[in-house]
């Protein structure tokens, strides 16, 4: 934003001192970044810095040692792996699926495809949770409870995704398409080596989208998984606090371990996260 | 390769005079169509529209001990729910929590958006702070606020005590449990409302601005006649999906507070989750019930969503 609009926005706001501006922002930020602050302070805390009241603002000392009895409270690092499986797997199977069905939708002809689109479309509008339970039986009944198949299974298709490539892949020049198919391009073909190169943008939108949902998720691993090696980090961290160990230092470095990939994600590739994220919310 | 020649262009097959070779072609092109929907298609038939199905099967029977369905009963799991004392509770903790978490989310980060869109100094770092929140997830920002609001040994508590003030029982309290997590809830969902209405306020073309002050408007005018207005669709945006994701909360209430302190954080999806799975609770007919009212009230939320994004993508 520059020029002429920043000029009027200030115009908007120019009647604010700008000691005032500031003064509510710096409390916005103080209000926003302590959580952020707390979380890692107190992973560094001993049990006399967080554990005492009033507890303290700063650690006193660094105490490591948290990081280190989170690992022998909860398989910290299987979880993680388990996280990272499980996300990976939903990522590329969406992509995949989705990408395929998208194509269908945007170039191929379609006995009643307004029917079949609206189909998909109708899948983005169905609560998870207000179907959890029978999806959480159908699990049950075919023995998959505490697998990884359970944990990915539901989420390998998504309306969402389908809605989204499709929008996408429509901006693609037909000529150029009409093009690859007379020199023989089949549709598979033309796929891989032509719309998927082209369509990265949307692709990796949509990939970073299913990634952080897939990582985030915490009602159906929490139904699904039953022990603590199938659990994923999400379920792991909120165990860590129930366990109630008294110990809030190491519950803290167990949420900054949890924390450090999308964290890393946020501050150092905010542009890719900020088109994930908008993949939601500027169709 | 010889179908290649015979159909230089599918679309041929579309104009009036359908020959033979395109019409097969046409055919093998809607095979193919249908083999690339069909993963997406098996997955949403086995867990998304034979679920639909069988929630509302559950609903309409009884169920034994260990939640098998026993006899077809009508509409008496519905009638139960809604002569039932708790379900109104439930209800009202389910909009009030929505309440309490989409007015605050979007009013905050409006504010914030305009503040930002001010010529600020150190932009990128105000920015990168309240994009922060993003790194968590649910159940991460779940912990964080559980260590927060201890009421034994935790930070607040203690800040307040250095202010001379009395502590309070952030969770434990069944007069400020919910809003607790509705705190910690807005904390999580900050930032995004906020980076949508910057993309909102960036993609507001300038000539309109410039057209408005040669007409004499400034300042607050502007703000209130031009911006607020042309946010409109991010504003809407937000409020639909801000709403149906209150709706649908679940992780922060099971970490924080268990739906307690008696009952009163016991949301719609809270309470599904405790008749069909906590303690063994599988009162999977009761749950069901709750399930379709869930399902009724979301639908129509994302329907009215749905005829405006509609208009949005196809009309604009």
């Amino acid at each position: 934003m520059s020029g002429p609009l920043r000029a009027i926005l200030v115009g908007a706001f120019g009647a604010l001192p700008r000691a005032i501006l500031y003064l509510v922002l710096a409390a916005l930020v103080v209000g926003i970044v302590f959580p952020i602050y707390y979380m890692f302070a107190g992973s560094l805390m001993g049990p006399a810095d967080i554990n005492t009241f009033p507890p303290s603002l700063v650690p006193h000392g660094l105490h490591l040692q948290n990081y280190q009895t989170v690992f022998d409270i909860i398989p910290l690092g299987q979880q993680y792996l388990n996280s990272i499986i499980m996300a990976s797997v939903i990522t590329i199977a969406q992509l995949t699926t989705a990408t395929l069905a998208a194509y269908a939708f945007a170039f191929l002809r379609v006995p009643r495809k307004r029917l079949w689109f609206g189909l998909f479309l109708s899948t983005m509008m169905v609560p998870w949770e207000a179907i959890i339970i029978p999806n959480y039986l159908t699990m049950a009944e075919a023995g998959l409870i505490n697998t990884y198949l359970a944990l990915t299974l539901p989420f390998l298709a998504t309306g969402f995704g389908t809605f989204l490539l499709r929008q996408s892949f429509l901006t693609f020049p037909q000529d150029l398409r009409d093009a690859a198919f007379i020199d023989g391009c089949g549709h598979l073909r033309f796929l891989a080596q032509i719309l998927v190169p082209l369509q990265r943008p949307a692709l990796a939108a949509l990939g970073v989208f299913a990634f952080l949902g897939a990582w985030s998720q915490y009602f159906w691993p929490l139904l699904v998984t039953q022990s603590p090696q199938m659990q994923t980090i999400q379920i792991g961290i909120s165990q860590l606090k129930s366990e109630d160990t008294n110990d809030p230092g190491s519950v803290m470095a167990g949420v900054v371990l949890a924390i450090l990939p999308t964290l890393a994600l946020v501050v150092f590739g905010q542009r890719f996260v900020v088109r994930g994220l908008f993949a939601g919310a500027v169709k | 390769m010889s179908q290649v020649k015979a159909a230089p262009a599918p679309r041929a097959g579309e104009r009036a005079g359908v020959g033979d070779p395109a019409r097969a072609s046409s055919r093998r092109e809607s095979m193919t169509a249908l083999l690339f929907l069909a993963p997406s298609l098996l997955v949403f038939l086995a867990f998304v529209f034979y679920p639909l199905v069988r929630s509302l099967f559950l609903s309409v029977h009884a169920n034994d001990i260990i939640g098998q369905p026993t006899r077809l009963v009508g509409l008496e799991n519905y009638v139960a729910m809604l002569t039932g004392p708790e379900f109104r509770l439930v209800l009202w903790t389910t909009f009030w929590f929505a309440a309490l978490t989409v007015v605050p989310s979007i009013a905050i980060s409006l504010v914030l958006a305009l503040l930002l869109s001010a010529r600020v100094r150190g932009i990128r770092f105000f920015r990168t702070a309240f994009a922060l929140p993003f790194a968590f997830s649910v159940a991460t920002a779940a912990v964080v606020f559980s260590v927060l609001y201890n009421n034994v040994v935790g930070i607040l508590n203690g800040l307040l005590f250095d202010l001379g003030l009395p502590g309070l029982n952030w969770l434990t309290d069944p007069g400020i449990a919910l809003v607790s997590v509705a705190i910690a809830t807005v904390w999580l969902q900050l930032g995004y409302d906020l980076l949508v209405l910057c993309a909102g306020l960036g993609a507001i073309p300038e000539d309109l601005y410039e057209a408005a002050s040669l007409d004499g408007a400034s300042g607050w005018r502007l703000a209130r006649r031009i911006t607020v207005p042309l946010l409109a669709p991010q504003l809407f945006f937000l409020i639909v999906v801000s709403t149906v994701q209150a709706l649908q909360s679940f992780g922060q209430i099971y970490i924080l507070t268990r739906g307690g302190p008696s009952n009163t954080t016991t949301t719609l999806v809270y309470s599904i989750y405790s008749r069909a799975f906590a303690f063994g609770s599988s009162d999977f007919g009761y749950a069901s019930a709750e399930a379709v009212v869930l399902l009724v009230v979301v639908l129509v939320i994302t329907a009215i969503q749905f005829g405006f994004l509609e208009r949005r993508v196809f009309y604009q």
